[in-house]
């Protein structure tokens, strides 16, 4: 399936599927989040993400559902595929961007997405502490969210944050690698 | 007992305070002073900044509804772990909604004045006025339209005043159907708990912010038709109460 026709069924469902809310409350809810874990810990930054990534990964495991019963497209023929699905479709019918696939390694194995816009981040800018810019990732809940999503249909993929405008940065750029595909393993025997 | 709550607030939470408050005339005293642009921050070469964004692009911008209750409900789970009790999470609930409500008022009184012909000012129950409101008929009117339009797209369900002679001091706010709560499903042994004490919080920043010093707390009130309908129970302050008196001698709306 090619970019194109990715973003096209995006579009689609977006406009027909999609039960819809201000997006400023999207952002904000976010950032009353980001808020009170950079206050429970005690603005340790790299904490901070870690915690987003769990909540992320929470989120996603549950997300994975949500969208392919609302995208009703099936298995990815490959990791391209996949980076298209995720970018014109998921970012698209969930958060209403389509954040841009580009920088793929020789292998195919991994790539970023550049966020044109990020919901999550209006309104913010981060605490002029020395350390903020340096060390918190804002949006790290979204890494999470592909982590999750993507274990629960049998992809491992690592994912993070390689730049952000609000560290001062031209772009926000996340890069995300293929780990492994997980086989099917048989469940373990129940007593 | 406004003050420590403002200290404790961090720049982080979404700063919908940027320049336009400096042409704000009516500032009010508490706000903390806004951040200078480029005072140790480093920003993107191609000003991608929050104050060079009009404050105005988003909105009327749309998310999805499902991923505000899937970060809603992780905000809840994460309160949930660090708490004792339902008050206890309801009031950590509450204290997360606060800031947003300081900040909320400064967006809604610019959206206000910097639209002419905009919704805020052909509802019903808006009288919205460019100026913070003086009277706390007027700011509850505000928050009843024009906040909760903001978050929920559409006006709360009712206002009402206690008509005990006891608590003339007590104000509700009904809404029939919480969006907060659509998604959260209570265990039966927490059936007193209700997560809308986020937007208590909001509410109660908001009040703060325009200088009426009140708590909020959320009550279930369900009806057969409305499961989830939500009271939100406003009590001002004695400050408040007695301000109000004089200004109604003065006659001041």
């Amino acid at each position: 399936m090619s970019a194109t026709k990715a973003s096209r069924i995006g579009e689609e469902i977006w406009k027909t599927r999609i039960d819809k809310v201000n997006a400023e409350l999207v952002t904000l809810t976010y950032g009353t989040i980001v808020a009170q874990l950079c206050q429970d810990y005690d603005s340790n930054y790299q904490d901070v993400n870690k915690q987003l990534d769990k909540m992320g990964y929470n989120i996603g495991m549950r997300l994975i559902e949500d969208f392919l019963a609302k995208s009703g497209v099936g298995r990815c023929a490959n990791f391209r595929e996949t980076a298209d699905m995720i970018a014109k479709v998921g970012f698209k019918i969930f958060l209403n961007v389509a954040p841009t696939v580009t920088n793929w390694s020789s292998d195919n194995n991994q790539f970023s997405l550049i966020f044109d816009e990020n919901p999550l981040a209006d309104f913010v800018e981060l605490p002029d502490d020395g350390r903020a810019q340096d060390e918190l990732w804002f949006s790290n809940i979204l890494c999470g969210v592909l982590r999750g999503s993507l274990e629960m249909v049998q992809m491992q993929i690592e994912a993070h944050f390689v730049s952000d405008v609000l560290r001062g940065d031209d772009t926000t750029e996340m890069r995300v690698s293929l780990v492994r595909y997980i086989e099917d393993e048989m469940p373990p025997e129940e007593e | 007992m406004a003050a420590p709550r403002h200290s404790a607030m961090l720049s982080i939470s979404n700063a919908a305070t940027p320049q336009s408050t400096s042409s704000d005339r009516t500032q009010a005293p508490q706000q903390p002073q806004s951040p200078a642009p480029t005072q140790g921050l480093r920003v993107p070469s191609n000003r991608k900044t929050i104050y060079d964004r009009h404050l105005n692009r988003s909105r009327n911008a749309e998310s999805s509804r499902a991923s505000f209750a899937y970060l809603f409900a992780e905000m809840v789970t994460y309160a949930q772990r660090r708490v004792t009790g339902i008050q206890d999470l309801e009031k950590r609930l509450n204290e997360q909604g606060y800031p947003l409500g300081l900040r909320l008022l400064d967006l809604l009184f610019y959206r206000a004045t910097s639209t002419s012909s905009s919704a805020l000012s052909s509802s019903s129950t808006s009288s919205s006025p460019p100026n913070r409101p003086l009277r706390i008929l007027t700011l509850l009117h505000l928050i009843h339209g024009p906040l909760w339009r903001l978050l929920f797209q559409r006006s709360a369900d009712a206002l009402e005043h206690s008509v005990s002679p006891d608590t003339p001091n007590e104000y509700m706010i009904t809404d029939n159907d919480p969006l907060v709560n659509t998604y959260i499903s209570v265990p039966r042994e927490m059936s007193m708990l209700n997560c809308a004490a986020f937007v208590a919080g909001i509410i109660e920043g908001v009040c703060d912010g325009c200088g009426f010093e009140a708590k909020v707390s959320t009550h279930n009130q369900p009806t057969e038709m409305w499961p989830s309908r939500t009271v939100f129970l406003v009590k001002f302050g004695d400050s408040v109460m007695e301000r109000e008196k004089v200004l109604e001698r003065a006659g001041i709306k």
